[in-house]
């Protein structure tokens, strides 16, 4: 019975894809919304059931194996299902979210003569990210991998007469390639050394301490590669702000909530791997730390609405990361869930606010909306604040705050006798968080303060407003079910995920609270100081280059504050990754066309070299064989000299 | 009774009824085409007949047909089929069948001699998937090249006469040398033991100095490679491509570059272990190179033939990696990777010839949007090439896996620079998606018609079998090891001595 | 009757084919190429005479006869072509002239 339900979770949604590639354009419009919605809802539902199943059952996991893919003498690997609690919640995540958001493009894409394409690609989505999510085997999660890939790809396209969307989604299929074949790579070594891609095996193999140090440290540092590029984490940050050219739900379910969160999961699911190479531990939080301050700077700096998000969106994934790093993965996997809520709330709303205000995107364009949609206003409220993390009222406090609290506790190994205290990490993760309140509270002012610099219309429609809903509701109090210890003793997700090990329960002092719940207000207010008076301090314009204006009389105590925004907004503007791998693809392309140009000389000259020389050859030849009698006479005669001679010498 | 050697007869029979009937009147317009149709229906229910048949005799070969041929030199017209031949049959037939259903119809002038060589080629190239007599692989190593040249210069592109010249001297001079390897080995072997043979199991047997195996196995291996085609031996692939008719296309890439990959394990791996031992780092650099160059020449094209041409070098490096990795895993990787291959870029031709009769042109900057227009077709052509770029869950992946886990264990640097090729790989399938089916779309004035639902379920097959393929290679696997050349069948014994 | 010796007699026969020779090489002449050509045919058949003579047999003079007929032969299609030639308008016995296929 599980087990049917377990694989149905999967089959409906891609049954559903297939259906409605196979129809193009032959449905009406209600029933492919009334396809896809259907079908994650009841995948949603299944998974709901079986959430209750496996909470009621005592085995702590349900394996199905469906069949043998591929055997040979010393490796063998089988397509099949593994749902623990781990995949549980991500399932839940995956199907619940994704119906929501699925719900809510019914009505978002409506009338777009590519629905049927649309709605194909995202259940097919939900479809890969299951199968991710699902499969009992590294080999068999790489199809789910690489089949969300490919679905972020047609859905970034998904307007594809516009050559910049194209561009854009080419450019995020083949960053993220680069890192799966690395991840390849990696799944090749643990394959030849471990002889199985089964997770359960693996991770019983690496216990059992079967796999040299150096083949682990190795597999595990092109496992993580792969799982940067997935995650958009530091050198390739680029594509994900890029792939908000994709319709807004696509944004919302992909390219925030789901899919790129897809590289945590993959580092929970094989946290055994990862806590035995600790150098590889440090990497990750080295690489999370710095890419959550960056990418905060660079969200400081966006003017597009979307951008903003995307760029909040690889800044999350950091802490992630982070969390990852001092291997808590429960920790980084309650924030995945309290981020899936916010950001897919944010980016619904955004989506809401885009269509009623024209496709404006520009957030210098926009400015008091709040009081033309005041709903949506709330609903944006709610995401921000969760994003900021406002301490008590909002699920993102309690999930960033078990993030900071444990990279305080935690130290980083580097070498055998140098171990890198988690203080600092800490500081610019605080750092992190104070800037992530300041640039979605800018954003906030802007949008929905001020003056009304728009002409907006319409409606919000039910479809979308009812998700809307639900998502600020979980936004606000998903995160409940944990909490630090100083408030009170409630840890129900981490005795969910895994009741095996409970979080160490960590004596930290109550200042680490107040410090961590008092940043992002702190944060709030100096935005509030820039943009949230009546003059504001900062004019900013959407010319990105361009440093913002002061208004002229600056107030002493603004004046005092403006470098905590010139500085990291002076990092956002002079993105340093981003012009390293500019920098990088422009050397590639040199070399390109130089080998090319080098190529073309080379076979050219070869070839018409040995063209000339037998075409003199032939020629000479010709010229021999002339008609004369007197001169093939003479040739004889010559040859019969030369050959008595010869005779007559030897 | 036996269906071997009606399965190399049958489609020759077609092509001499096409030849005579094609002076009648009443046959001109399609019966060339449906004399065809039919002979492959009939080649198809003969293969079918040959794979549920039960074998008569113990061992892994599973089906033997010998009767003597010129007697004073021991050739012998001597045909065995293991699992390799008929996986390999399976492909031609299925993919040739497709070929004539969605390509060759419209073909109005000397409808009958194109008919008629192809059905040639088509015959030869069943002939050397299940000679086992060296003279008769020879010969049909030849029939299979003669039709072809005749095809590309007959029904060919703008550079037809080139394209066909080039490939005529490519294959025919390494051809050759096969020839000599092959007489060679005959002569060694008479010498050695003073029986004249042709015999593939008793050649198999003879001793021979490390010297002159390595030269015999390389007078078999530059032939082969030729047709693969290996780097360096290459130039003959993207311009006969190019300049090819659809249908010869798809046959030249979909079928004839296999016939060198089978040969490679046939007859290098099979004859000479040893020196392919000696051999195999060479080969498996090359295969490396194949790999990369194919894969960046084909970034680098804005002709949708060349550029799938490129991309065919490319994978065929896997199958040069995998065979040359000498070991059971990367042999099945090889075969699933010949499969494979064969279905998505037989499909992406089909595609491109069927973009090119629409639109007069094969240029990747001038053609776009076709989604707009033709959208069946271009998600067919979008499932092609996402399975060319090898994305899990589709057949190339299955073979790319198995070859890159085989060469891992020999040298993970290889491996490692090969999955590089896996990066280009998208990189040039996503420019032929992005500037073909997507991209704003250009301004047409003529109408364009999509494929119709007969030929959807054509290329649908196609597609189903990349996928099972892709998601359930392993009876293929154990299925299609070749057989061992020392354990012949039981009734060749006595035909041996 | 003066006796020649061998020497001598193989010392003109040099001295006639080297007269032969320069004569073809030399003079573009059609009619004096084939007299040439018959006095390098009379060379060989000297020697053949003197050999026959030294070791006294009669093929010598057999081989002798032979070529003179053959000469005699090659004289006579040489002069036909000439005069074929000479009908079909050619005003020159230039041998350099004929080196293309055109009439």
């Amino acid at each position: 019975m599980a087990e049917i339900l377990l694989s149905l979770v999967v089959v409906i949604p891609l049954a559903a894809s297939v259906i409605l590639f196979l129809s193009a354009g032959r449905l009406s419009g209600f029933l492919i919304g009334a396809i896809a919605c259907g079908a994650i809802s009841l995948s949603a539902i299944f998974s709901a059931i079986l959430a209750g199943l496996l909470h009621s059952q005592l085995s702590p996991s349900l394996h199905v194996f469906f069949w043998e893919w591929m055997r040979t003498a010393d490796f063998s690997t089988g397509i099949g299902f593994t749902l623990d609690p781990l995949s549980l919640v991500m399932i839940l995540i995956v199907t619940w979210v994704g119906l929501l958001i699925h719900l809510y493009a019914t009505r978002y894409m409506a009338g777009d003569p590519g629905l049927a394409r649309f709605f194909g690609c995202m259940t097919l989505f939900v479809a890969s990210m299951l199968l991710l999510v699902l499969s009992s085997d590294l080999l068999c999660m790489f199809i789910g991998w690489e089949g969300v890939g490919l679905c972020s790809y047609l859905l970034i396209g998904f307007w594809y007469t516009e050559p910049a969307n194209l561009a854009a989604a080419r450019k995020a299929f083949i960053i993220t390639r680069v890192g799966d074949a690395a991840m390849l790579c990696g799944l090749l070594l643990l394959a030849t050394e471990a002889s199985s891609l089964q997770v359960d095996t693996l991770l019983q193999t690496v216990t059992a301490a079967k796999i040299s140090q150096s083949a682990l440290t190795f597999s595990t540092l092109l496992i993580l590669v792969g799982t940067l590029a997935k995650s958009a984490q530091l050198p390739f940050q680029s594509w994900l702000p890029d792939a908000m050219a994709g319709p807004t739900p696509t944004s919302a379910l992909i390219h925030a909530a789901t899919m790129v969160t897809a590289g945590i999961y993959l580092i929970a699911r094989l946290h055994v791997l990862f806590t035995a190479t600790p150098l590889v531990l440090t990497i990750m939080a080295v690489v999370g730390t710095l890419t959550l301050f960056l990418a905060a700077c660079n969200a400081l700096v966006q003017s597009d609405l979307k951008r903003i998000l995307a760029w909040s969106t690889v800044s999350q994934l950091g802490y992630m990361f982070l969390a990852l790093g001092t291997g808590l993965w429960q920790v980084a996997l309650f924030h995945l869930m309290t981020h899936a809520f916010f950001k897919a709330l944010l980016f619904l709303c955004a989506g809401a606010i885009i269509t009623r205000v024209h496709h404006e995107q520009d957030i210098f364009r926009m400015g008091g909306l709040f009081r033309t949609m005041p709903g949506i206003a709330l609903a944006f409220l709610a995401g921000a604040t969760s994003l900021a993390g406002f301490p008590l009222l909002t699920a993102g406090f309690y999930s960033k705050e078990l993030i900071l609290s444990s990279v305080w506790n935690a130290s980083f190994f580097l070498a055998p006798d140098l171990i890198l205290s988690g203080h600092v990490f800490w500081v610019v993760a605080l750092a992190g968080a104070f800037l992530t309140s300041l640039y979605i509270s800018r954003c906030f002012l802007l949008v929905f303060m001020g003056k009304a610099k728009t002409h907006e219309s319409g409606q919000t429609p039910l479809l979308m407003a009812i998700p809307l809903g639900c998502l600020s509701f979980l936004a606000l109090f998903g995160g409940m079910m944990e909490m630090p210890d100083a408030l009170a003793h409630v840890h129900l997700f981490t005795e969910m995920v895994d009741p095996a090990h409970a979080l160490p329960s960590a004596d930290e002092p109550l200042w680490l609270l107040l410090v961590g719940g008092g940043i992002p207000v702190l944060g709030a207010l100096l935005a509030w100081i820039f943009w949230g008076q009546r003059n504001p301090v900062l004019h900013e314009t959407s010319d990105e280059p361009a440093p913002p204006q002061t208004s002229q009389p600056v107030p002493i105590l603004a004046a005092c504050l403006l470098p905590l925004f010139r500085i990291p907004s002076w990092l956002g503007r002079y993105d340093f990754p981003a012009r390293l791998s500019k920098g990088v693809s422009i050397l590639i392309n040199g070399m390109n066309t130089f080998a090319l140009q080098f190529r073309a000389c080379i076979f050219m000259n070869v070839s018409h070299q040995t063209l000339m020389t037998l075409r003199q050859g032939n020629l000479l030849m010709a010229y021999t064989q002339n008609g004369r009698v007197r001169w093939y006479a003479a040739w004889i005669a010559g040859g019969l000299c030369a050959s008595l001679a010869l005779a007559g010498l030897t | 009774m036996n269906a071997l050697p009606a399965l190399v007869c049958v489609p020759l029979a077609g092509a001499s009824i096409i030849w005579l009937t094609d002076r009648l009147p009443a046959t001109r317009r399609s019966g060339p085409w449906a004399i065809t149709l039919m002979t492959l229906t009939l080649e198809l229910l003969l293969l079918l007949w040959a794979s549920f048949q039960g074998t008569s005799h113990q061992g892994p070969w599973l089906n033997h047909f010998s009767i003597p041929w010129v007697p004073p030199l021991g050739i012998v017209f001597r045909l065995d089929m293991d699992g390799l031949s008929l996986s390999m049959l399976w492909l031609t037939i299925l993919l040739s069948l497709a070929c004539v259903l969605l390509t060759t119809r419209h073909i109005r002038d000397s409808s009958g001699t194109f008919h008629a060589l192809l059905l040639a080629t088509i015959s030869g190239t069943v002939g050397t998937f299940l000679a086992t007599d060296l003279f008769l692989f020879f010969f049909f190593w030849e029939l299979m090249l003669v039709p072809v040249f005749f095809l590309l210069c007959g029904w060919g592109h703008e550079n037809r006469y080139r394209a066909a010249i080039k490939f005529f001297l490519f294959t025919q001079g390494s051809g050759l040398l096969m020839l000599l390897s092959i007489l060679g080995l005959v002569i060694i072997n008479f010498q050695e033991t003073g029986i004249l043979t042709f015999d593939y199991f008793v050649l198999a047997n003879t001793p021979l100095s490390p010297l002159l195996s390595m030269l015999l196995m390389l007078g078999f291996f530059i032939p082969f490679a030729v047709k693969l085609p290996v780097v360096p031996v290459h130039v003959w692939l993207p311009d006969t491509h190019t300049q090819a008719p659809t249908a010869g296309s798809v046959i030249l890439a979909g079928i004839l570059l296999k016939t060198g990959g089978y040969g490679m394990i046939r007859f290098n791996l099979m004859l000479f272990p040893e020196a392919v031992e000696r051999f195999a780092p060479y080969a498996t650099l090359l295969g490396l190179i194949g790999i990369l160059y194919g894969a960046w020449l084909a970034c680098a094209q804005s002709d949708i033939k060349r550029l799938i041409a490129y991309s065919s070098i490319s994978h065929l490096g896997f199958v040069m990696l995998g065979i040359f990795s000498v070991s059971p895993v990367g042999l099945q990787g090889a075969i699933i990777q010949m499969l494979a291959h064969g279905l998505s870029t037989g499909g992406l031709f089909i595609i491109a010839g069927a973009i090119q009769d629409r639109l007069h042109t094969r240029d990747i900057v001038t053609i776009g949007g076709l989604w707009e227009s033709m959208p069946r077709l271009s998600s067919v052509g979008l499932f092609f090439a996402i399975a060319s770029l090898g994305i899990p869950g589709l057949g190339n992946f299955a073979g790319e896996f198995l070859v890159l886990f085989a060469t891992w264990s020999v040298s993970p640097f290889i491996a490692i620079l090969a999955t590089g090729g896996l990066i280009l790989a998208s990189v040039y399938s996503l420019k032929l998606v992005n500037g073909v089916f997507l991209a704003p779309s250009s301004s047409r004035a003529e109408p364009v018609s999509d494929f119709h639902a007969g030929q959807m379920s054509i290329l649908g097959i196609l597609m189903t079998l990349l996928v099972i393929l892709g998601l359930y290679p392993q009876p293929i696997m154990t299925f299609s090891l070749p057989s061992p050349a020392t354990i012949t069948t039981s009734n060749s014994g006595k035909n041996a001595s | 009757m003066t006796v020649f010796s061998l020497n001598e007699t193989l010392l003109l026969a040099v001295l006639l084919f080297v007269v032969g020779l320069a004569g073809i090489l030399v003079r573009r002449n059609l009619l004096f190429m084939l007299m040439s050509l018959d006095i390098m045919l009379n060379a060989a058949a000297l020697v053949f005479v003197a050999a026959g003579a030294k070791w006294h047999d009669a093929s010598g003079q057999v081989m002798f006869l032979m070529i003179l007929a053959l000469a005699a032969v090659e004289t006579a299609v040489g002069l036909a072509v000439i005069l074929r030639l000479h009908a079909s308008g050619r005003p020159t016995l230039d041998a350099d002239s004929g080196n293309l296929l055109r009439g």
